[in-house]
């Protein structure tokens, strides 16, 4: 068993526990009734599955000229997928696009109804 | 390691197609928007799958470029949707 057949192993079983993050954020964006529901399974299973795969690439590529694209990838998948996903969850909200009866408590009607943003700031 | 990949492959495959169902079926512009983002973290995951099968790094530079594309796309849809914030160009 030496290393490289280590690092194999271990790239494979990151990769399927990556896909099936995947997977299971589909399956969650699929089937949630309302957008901001929807949102969080296309954000957390997304970014952590594609952290896993990037994470069983590196461990295939074997090459360190690789890792500094790889954590590059990962930490901007990290960083903009959780505020894009706000951004459209937000918009949604100021679209008018929520659907009461799923929400349990909604903080946002004090602060969306009357406050005017100012332009671009969505 | 090729089976590995090949299952894995599968699976992003029944991934892509239940995004693509969502973003069909999706009734406001905005779930067909979180579900392009989410097409473009399962392509990005396919070309991992990709260059780690062939083993090599050509293709590494795009997995960075998708991560942005993907996100301003949505950014861009999240800022412009009809009524999403600007007050001024709504006003009858």
């Amino acid at each position: 068993m030496s290393w490289a057949q280590a690092a194999d192993a271990i790239a494979g079983a990151c990769f399927l526990v990556g896909a099936f993050l995947a997977l299971i954020a589909a399956i969650g964006i699929l089937r949630l009734p309302d957008l901001l529901s929807r949102m969080h399974a296309a954000t957390k299973p997304q970014v952590l599955g594609l952290w896993l795969v990037l994470i069983g690439l590196g461990f295939r590529l074997r090459e360190p000229g690789a890792i500094g694209i790889l954590v590059l990838v990962a930490l901007f998948q990290l960083l903009t997928t959780p505020v894009a996903n706000h951004m459209m969850g937000r918009a949604s909200i100021r679209a008018g696009q929520v659907r009461e009866e799923l929400l349990v408590v909604n903080d946002l009607d004090r602060v969306a109804s009357d406050h005017q943003e100012p332009r671009g700031a969505p | 390691m090729t089976v590995v990949l090949l299952v894995c492959a599968v699976i992003l495959t029944v991934a892509a197609v239940c995004t693509v169902a969502r973003m069909t079926k999706g009734p406001t512009l905005l779930d067909r928007a979180v579900a392009l983002d989410m097409l473009v973290a399962i392509a990005i995951c396919a070309l991992a799958l990709e260059a780690a099968l062939n083993r090599h790094i050509h293709t590494l530079p795009v997995l960075l470029v998708l991560t942005l594309l993907g996100f301003v796309g949505s950014v861009g849809v999240a800022r412009f949707t009809h009524g999403s914030d600007d007050i001024d160009a709504e006003r009858p």
